[in-house]
């Protein structure tokens, strides 16, 4: 099976400003995400999922190990080519309208007129905002600012989706719609590699998980196998795993 | 090549948008319009001396779009955090360096298209003449002037995270170049070793902007400049913005994002 996203023994280090010591944001990080299958990458505030996935990015460069999407090293732009980045919160030029928005990536991506046109017209069906269309990013709700996202990172028909806390300040249906979203993807094949802490969402709509705590890489495999191996679910196997230890009532 | 452009589009697209070029140049327009309805008994120096104030204000209109339009692209970028769906597409950060630029040194263009547009109806009506040859090498030199600026600027906005000081610094150094840029070399002869050195490295070193400056010989009727001139001025002015460019680029390329 395909590697579309490959880490082997990715660390990443911090350099400290002035008499602060330096950082070590991921230590040691190796796997792997194959082809048509939803990852959850998870773990608490600070365990190294935005970092890690800053490297896939290209936004942080590692200190060690090698970070690789599609076999191509991240540090190459052509290895985004086939990607699409949904970014935790919406961050887009707001004087643009989602219509200019879409067709100012679709410009980057190299997509002609008459492709761009026909795929704007079926992303903003997709994310129901075909009737804001025209109208300004900084007059839409948080719902609507993400559906935008999600359109945008849909641009150039990615195989890869890197989606970082979809889900999050998003109402119940605002979260299942993009659940919804994440299954008819995964449905036509592509890869989707998630972090969230929603931990129900995560069980119901992933194929594999890891969790990594401290920038390491604590547990990875199937969900159904983690939850058959622990004997309990998903959010209990993380509470475990990152060392929670539940009060005790004296 | 597509990502250069789109990005540059982006720009040309935010100073359509936004009210700065609007307000500056209904103000030039305005104390164009005012200064040039003046007439003092039909003097030609007086008329002269008003298209010299109305050239003036363009320079500074164009100035302040330049360097304020410039200073906020790659800092806003970061601030709004859009720098990073940007990147997350196959662009490079040498494309994002070029796109602005570009993008801003076309916004300055058209600026100054509009201004000089203005100016020369303006001043043609009271003249009954058009200087069309030297108005157009005035608005070219006028470009590659505002093209070293924008780098330069550009330059600065990786170096200071702040938009209002690499604002600030910029406009000093600006003023600094037009006020005595050009007589340092003059001022390094009667100064003792190093300062001697010292001045003339600077003198060397910094863009003599003051080069590109044509307004005088179109206030005065001169023969401005001929072409060898302003092709040999244009050629001096893009190896400035080269070099402003490949600065930004080495510095920006390894800068830490994190989201």
């Amino acid at each position: 099976m395909e590697n579309v996203v490959q880490l082997k023994n990715l660390r990443v280090e911090y350099r400290g400003r002035g008499s602060q010591p330096a950082k070590l944001a991921v230590n040691n990080l190796s796997l792997a995400v194959h082809a048509g299958e939803v990852f959850g990458f998870l773990g608490p505030n600070g365990a190294g999922k935005t970092t890690t996935m800053n490297v896939l990015l290209g936004f942080v460069n590692a200190t060690g190990g090698e970070a690789r999407l599609f076999g191509v090293n991240v540090r190459d732009p052509i290895a985004r080519q086939r990607i699409g980045y949904l970014p935790e919160l919406t961050y887009y030029y707001k004087f643009l309208t989602a219509e200019e928005i879409l067709r100012f990536y679709a410009k980057i991506f190299g997509l002609t007129q008459s492709e761009s046109n026909k795929r704007i017209e079926a992303l903003l069906k997709l994310v129901e905002l075909t009737e804001a269309a025209k109208r300004p990013i900084k007059s839409y709700s948080k719902g609507m600012q993400q559906r935008v996202g999600l359109a945008q990172a849909l641009i150039n028909n990615p195989d890869l989706l890197i989606l970082d806390e979809p889900t999050s300040g998003l109402d119940p249906l605002g979260r299942m719609k993009v659940r919804q979203l994440i299954q008819r993807l995964k449905n036509e094949g592509k890869t989707i590699l998630f972090s969230s802490h929603e931990l129900g969402e995560v069980e119901t709509v992933c194929d594999r998980v890891a969790i990594v705590d401290k920038g390491e890489l604590k547990v990875e495999g199937r969900v159904t196998d983690l939850v058959a191996q622990y004997q309990c679910d998903l959010e209990k196997i993380f509470l475990n795993v990152v060392g929670y230890q539940p009060e005790s009532r004296s | 090549m597509n990502s250069v452009f789109a990005i540059a589009g982006l720009v040309v697209k935010e100073l359509q948008r936004r009210k700065d070029f609007y307000v500056l140049f209904v103000l030039t327009a305005l104390l164009t319009v005012l200064l040039g309805s003046v007439s003092f008994f039909n003097a030609e120096n007086i008329a002269r001396y008003l298209k010299d104030i109305c050239l003036l204000l363009i320079w500074v209109s164009s100035l302040v779009i330049a360097v304020t339009t410039t200073a906020r692209q790659l800092p806003a970028e970061r601030e709004n955090r859009t720098i990073f769906p940007l990147l997350a597409k196959p662009v490079t950060r040498g494309q994002v360096i070029a796109g602005k630029f570009l993008g801003c040194w076309l916004a300055c263009g058209i600026a100054l298209l509009v201004f000089y547009l203005f100016f020369t109806v303006i001043s043609a009506s009271r003249e009954h003449v058009w200087h069309l040859v030297p108005t157009l090498k005035a608005v070219w030199m006028h470009w590659m002037l505002l093209g070293v600026l924008v780098a330069m600027v550009l330059f600065g906005s990786v170096v200071f995270t702040a938009p209002s000081s690499n604002t600030t610094i910029c406009f000093i150094v600006i003023v600094g170049i037009l006020g005595i840029g050009r007589h340092l070399h003059r001022v390094a002869l009667d100064q003792p070793e190093p300062v001697s050195t010292m001045l003339s490295v600077i003198y060397f070193l910094i863009p003599h902007v003051e080069w590109f400056y044509l307004p005088d010989f179109l206030v005065n009727d001169q023969n401005i400049a001929p072409w060898t001139d302003c092709l040999m001025a244009s050629l001096y002015g893009v190896a400035y913005m080269a070099a402003f460019l490949i600065a930004a680029w080495m510095r920006f390329r390894r800068q830490m994002l994190s989201v």
